[in-house]
């Protein structure tokens, strides 16, 4: 069996996968078997003996069985220790298999409890434990593969119609009643059943003898965490071909209860099959040959108390496709293609949604979509002016969920679960693990800092900027310094520097001492660049190193001493770095405030005005002399008394 | 006999020295106006040999004082002010003395240039008017001025003006970051939806908290709203009773946006003409576009709008779309205002009062006005407030940090204080206070108010 690409257009959302499984042809001799739990694929050739082929996504065996007559069914246990097999409608047999020694061929078996009753079928649950689902109820039990006996766990009685299992949930939907309207779900937990409640289809006048509801209509899934019923309705009463077909969709809330929560408009009708890829419910439609694309997790319309979705992206149809079979070519024609893998072409899904904000909040909602998504924003930036004004919503939908991130993180971190997860019901919380999480250096590394150079206008950038930091903010998430820096250097590069200046009256950009010094070597361009500096220095509370040292390169040196002691730093400071600075500034009066101011200081340190380290002050001694006391500098007044001794 | 206890203004008059023929604004036969003019010009000439490159700025004489101004190149503007008198008797003899000291020098400056830039925001620069294409000439400037001056001279409060009007301030909004980000978004937005819109300002109680002007327009601007605009249009809004809201029935979302300038109803769309026309920009590149004011509440959105883009969208189509584009919106964006607004409310104590001026981002905030609209309700004497420009005069001359302490006769202490190009000033009226307890109270008020900019 083998697909081959008919098309290569590009405008199908939908396509095959290019890995099916493959096995044995369906003939007069060979049966096929799916099994849903395992994704195995059983091909049971029968004569003499039986021959057996399994298939599975990883595995791929064969062994050989005695001929016991037809086999209705056949499945592995989990651990594939035990082979299922049921020949007739009152009992399943069992044979022990190992994967090195193959079956043991010692068979034992089990009928079901109920007298007269018949099985419907079996499904393997937890370990080596089996339910039975008969036309009188269910039987849970329990397979001892080394004593070869079976034990009842439990049971329950109920008139079974047909039923679907979950293998994700562990959920078992049973038809009762005699029209198949009342549903009964189960849990099957180890060794154990639970009921569920009760809901019943609402249905039209049913045709006598006829079920209104069909195992068909029925999938059973687990959409975003969530276990989920998904029923087809065919329009009540009304005739097939006219009405238009509806999926509702049921979601299970802690194990207990059942609830009608969604409807999805399907707008056909006829025969319909259902796939679940990705957490999305892909509905085909057979007549028309199209399939259309729900997620409920998207905003629908709320009646109240069910909301109401239509198909996300226009209906297609699947990548053409053309199976080959020996016999017999399976091709789109027959349009069943649910027993095949079916993938989703993101690729292509992206082009066919056209408004922009439910886009990104689906591929948030998909696997492996993160480079998509980036793509998707960085041509959305390319559309600017205009898209400025869906990038609120977007940013605050990638911020919400990256605030969830965060708590989650810090929550783990504290190893204690946060009061407010009692609080909220669980399902929200639940809910941002299926979502994609854009943090700000992703945003910052693929999106803001990488836009096209001059396609797009700094003053554009600027906004693009200030919406995600608003954004981030309204989330209480903390601005990275890189995105500060990039609105400074964004403003500069435009030279808006009083845009620049009311961003940091009004702190948007948050204090640090990287961006003071940003704004010290601004200060060139931007005299104001100066003050804000000293500001943000000053309100750091502990940059007096810094505010020092930028007062004393302004030559501001009374302002520095003021500052000093207004900060109660007068008896650390370096007293040489002032005295230097002073001398520099060739300003007399100065240099004498600033050397008495010292003398004091040596006077309440060391109860002495001299300059302790005496030689190391010998330059500030000496011009304080030559300067105030008229003696001339010593060192060239020895000199010339000893040129005078000389020459004498 | 009477006494004169205001200031007045005597003459106004604007001259080219180039131009053979002086105009005037001044109503007095031509023959008072050529000797005034010959006067001005020859002390202004007189002082140039003095100090070159240092045009004369005042020249005071016994009755009046006189400003001089050259705001463009060869172009004087000259406003003589009558100093006010009382008449006094000493031996029997009665005489007039003069209150030179009730005259600001720098505040009558200040008004001075504030006539040419408030002219040159609406009528343009002489030059462009000389120079333009189709009609330019010196009769046309000759009219444009008359047409603007003969009012604006009118409205010329010579008697209420103070150091704020040297300031030439804004005042703005304290808000939170995220207040204040929603706001600049919003206005962000408004660009990048209307092409025509080339910069915006965001105004609230007469406060401003998001300006895309530069501030030497921004003051401008700023200045007309503020004593002009809106003063008038609140008048306005009282004479026609209660809030108009712009919804046909209570049932639809209902917003407070409302044109300042432009149609009055966005029902019987009148024409942009009455959105004024301003000329911006002079340092870089200069543009004249509309201004279009927006009111919601007590937002106020200027929109500046290049009418060149117009071309194509019929007016009535942008006032419409502006309107219901910035209508709803802005009256959400204004409540989250308004409740920040509420938690920043901080009661000013009732001894001390201050004034700070920012002369980098122009801010000001002053307890002793307690609104920034030209009335005469200040919280504080005309003699402190002239003491207040006589210590900026001299901070001024300060290089980088400094303090002055002046006692009034009337117990008032006034402190300036200059430190990182901020002045601040305190007034205290305390009776028998000495300069350790002003300078501990002053200390006090700077760690309240000033705590989180570095002014030591």
């Amino acid at each position: 069996m083998e697909t081959t690409d008919q098309d290569t257009r590009d405008d199908y959302y939908l396509e095959l996968s290019s890995d099916p499984i493959r096995f044995e042809s369906v003939s007069c001799q060979t049966n096929v078997f799916f099994d849903d739990s395992k994704q195995q694929v059983f091909a049971v050739r029968s004569g003499g003996i039986t021959g057996v082929l399994v298939k599975g996504p990883n595995q791929n065996l064969s062994f050989r069985m005695e001929d016991k007559g037809p086999v209705i069914s056949i499945k592995f246990s989990p651990n594939m220790n035990i082979l299922a097999v049921q020949h007739n409608n009152s009992s399943v047999e069992f044979i022990n298999y190992s994967s090195i020694t193959g079956l043991d061929n010692i068979e034992y078996s089990q009928s079901c409890k109920g007298k007269n009753a018949t099985i419907l079928g079996f499904v393997w649950t937890h370990g080596n434990e089996i339910l039975f689902v008969t036309d009188y109820g269910v039987e849970l039990f329990q397979v001892n593969s080394e004593k070869h006996n079976v034990r009842l766990l439990k049971c329950l009685s109920l008139g079974v119609n047909w039923f679907v299992f979950c293998p994700q949930s562990y959920l078992v939907l049973l038809s009762s009643g005699t029209i198949g309207n009342q549903m009964q779900t189960l849990h099957i937990t180890p060794g154990n059943l639970h009921k569920l409640t009760k809901f019943e289809v609402e249905v039209g006048a049913a045709k006598p003898g006829k079920l209104a509801v069909y195992e068909r209509d029925i999938a059973l899934t687990v959409l975003y965490g969530t276990p989920c019923i998904i029923l087809l309705r065919h329009q009540p009463g009304t005739n097939r071909s006219t009405g238009a077909a509806s999926v509702h969709v049921y979601t299970v809330h802690k194990m207990t209860t059942i609830k009608r929560s969604h409807v999805l408009k399907l707008d056909v009708s006829g025969k319909f099959a259902i796939n679940v890829v990705d957490n999305l419910i892909i509905v085909h439609h057979q007549t028309t040959k199209t399939s259309m694309i729900f997620d409920i997790m998207l905003p629908g319309v709320s009646d109240g108390t069910v909301m109401h979705h239509t198909s996300v992206a226009p209906v297609k149809s699947i990548k053409p496709y053309s199976l080959k079979v020996p016999g017999t070519t399976l091709s789109n024609e027959m349009y069943q293609p649910c027993q095949l893998y079916i993938e989703l072409k993101l690729e292509s899904l992206v082009k066919l949604i056209t408004d922009k904000v439910l886009l990104v909040e689906f591929l948030m909602q998909r696997t492996n979509t993160k480079y998509i998504l980036i793509h998707i924003l960085q041509n959305f930036m390319m559309q600017l002016p205009i898209s400025l004004m869906d990038m609120p919503i977007i940013f605050n939908k990638l911020n919400s969920v990256y605030r969830n991130y965060l708590e989650n993180k810090i929550q783990n971190q504290m190893g204690t679960p946060l009061q407010s997860n009692t609080k909220s019901p669980n399902t929200v919380i639940e809910n941002y693990k299926y979502k994609l999480v854009l943090d700000q250096s992703d945003v910052y590394s693929y999106i803001l800092s990488k836009f096209p150079e001059n396609t797009i206008e700094p003053k554009m950038i600027v906004w693009v900027l200030l919406e995600y930091i608003r954004s981030l903010t309204e989330h209480s998430i903390p601005v990275e310094h890189y995105l500060h820096e990039l609105v400074i250097t964004t403003l500069v590069q435009r030279k808006a520097y009083y845009q620049l200046h009311q961003l940091l009256q009004y702190h948007v950009v948050a204090d640090s001492k990287p961006l003071a010094c940003l704004l010290l070597s601004l200060e060139n361009l931007y005299p104001a660049a100066h003050q804000l500096a000293l500001d943000m220095l000053k309100r750091l509370g502990n940059a007096h190193e810094e505010i020092i040292e930028v007062l004393l390169s302004k030559g501001y040196i009374l302002p520095a001493l003021r500052y000093i002691r207004s900060v109660g730093m007068v008896d650390q400071i370096s007293d040489r770095k002032f005295l230097e600075a002073a001398k520099a500034t060739e300003d007399a009066t100065l240099f004498y405030s600033v050397f008495k101011f010292f003398k004091q200081r040596n006077l309440y340190l060391y109860n002495a005005t001299s300059f302790t380290k005496g030689e190391r002050y010998q330059p500030y001694i000496q011009h304080y002399k030559y300067l105030f006391e008229g003696t001339d500098n010593t060192c060239n007044s020895d000199t010339n008394s000893n040129v005078t001794t000389i020459s004498s | 006999m009477t006494s004169k206890t205001e200031v007045t203004l005597e003459h106004f008059y604007i001259f080219n020295g180039t131009y053979a023929k002086k105009e005037g604004e001044a109503k007095k036969d031509l023959d008072v106006q050529i000797k005034n003019i010959g006067l001005s010009e020859a002390i202004i000439k007189f002082a140039q040999s003095f100090n070159p490159g240092q045009p004369c700025d005042y020249c005071h004489t016994h009755k009046t004082r006189q400003i001089y101004y050259q705001p463009e190149p060869n172009f004087w503007m000259v406003m003589i002010v009558g100093v006010p008198y009382i008449w006094k008797e000493k031996d029997g003899n009665k005489y007039t003395e003069y209150q030179y000291d009730e005259v600001s020098s720098s505040v009558c400056q200040a008004l001075l240039k504030q006539a040419y830039v408030m002219f040159r925001l609406f009528m343009g620069s002489f030059d462009t008017i000389i120079n333009e294409p189709e009609c330019g000439s010196i009769t046309l400037l000759k009219h444009k001025l008359e047409h603007f001056y003969s009012r604006y001279l009118m409205s010329l409060k010579l008697n209420n003006s103070d150091i704020l009007d040297v300031f030439q301030g804004l005042q703005f909004l304290p808000l939170d970051k995220i207040t204040f980000l929603r706001v600049q978004c919003f206005m962000n937005l408004v660009e990048a939806m209307f092409s025509q819109v080339k910069y915006t300002a965001f105004l609230y109680n007469d406060q401003v908290v998001w300006s895309g002007l530069e501030p030497e327009d921004m003051q401008v601007v700023y200045n007309y709203l503020v004593s002009t605009l809106l003063p008038a249009h609140l008048e306005k809004e009282l004479h026609e009773g209660s809030m108009p809201r712009n919804s046909p029935s209570p049932f639809t979302t209902t917003h407070y946006g409302k044109f300042v300038t432009g149609p009055s109803s966005i029902n019987e769309p009148s024409l942009i003409g009455k959105s004024p026309k301003v000329f911006i920009n002079y340092s870089t590149k200069p543009v004249s576009l509309y201004l279009v004011v927006y009111r919601a509440l007590s937002a106020t959105i200027c929109l500046f709008v290049d009418i060149n883009i117009l071309k194509d969208i019929k007016l009535e189509c942008l006032f419409y779309s502006l309107d219901s584009f910035l209508g709803p919106q802005l009256t959400t964006l204004v409540n989250s205002v308004a409740e920040q607004c509420t938690k920043h409310v901080t009661v000013s104590s009732e001894s001390c009062k201050y004034l700070y001026f920012n002369k980098l981002n122009l801010a000001y905030k002053s307890t002793i006005h307690p609104d920034n609209r030209r009335c005469s309700n200040v919280l504080t004497t005309p003699e402190v407030l002239r003491v207040i420009t006589d210590i900026y005069n001299d901070t001024n001359k300060l290089k980088e940090a400094g303090e002055i302490i002046i006692k009034t006769m009337s117990d008032y202490w006034v402190v300036g204080k200059l430190s990182n190009l901020r002045e601040f000033f305190v007034v205290i009226q305390q009776k028998s206070a000495s300069i350790m307890e002003i300078e501990e109270d002053v200390k006090k008020l700077c760690e309240k108010e000033l705590k989180s900019i570095f002014f030591h």
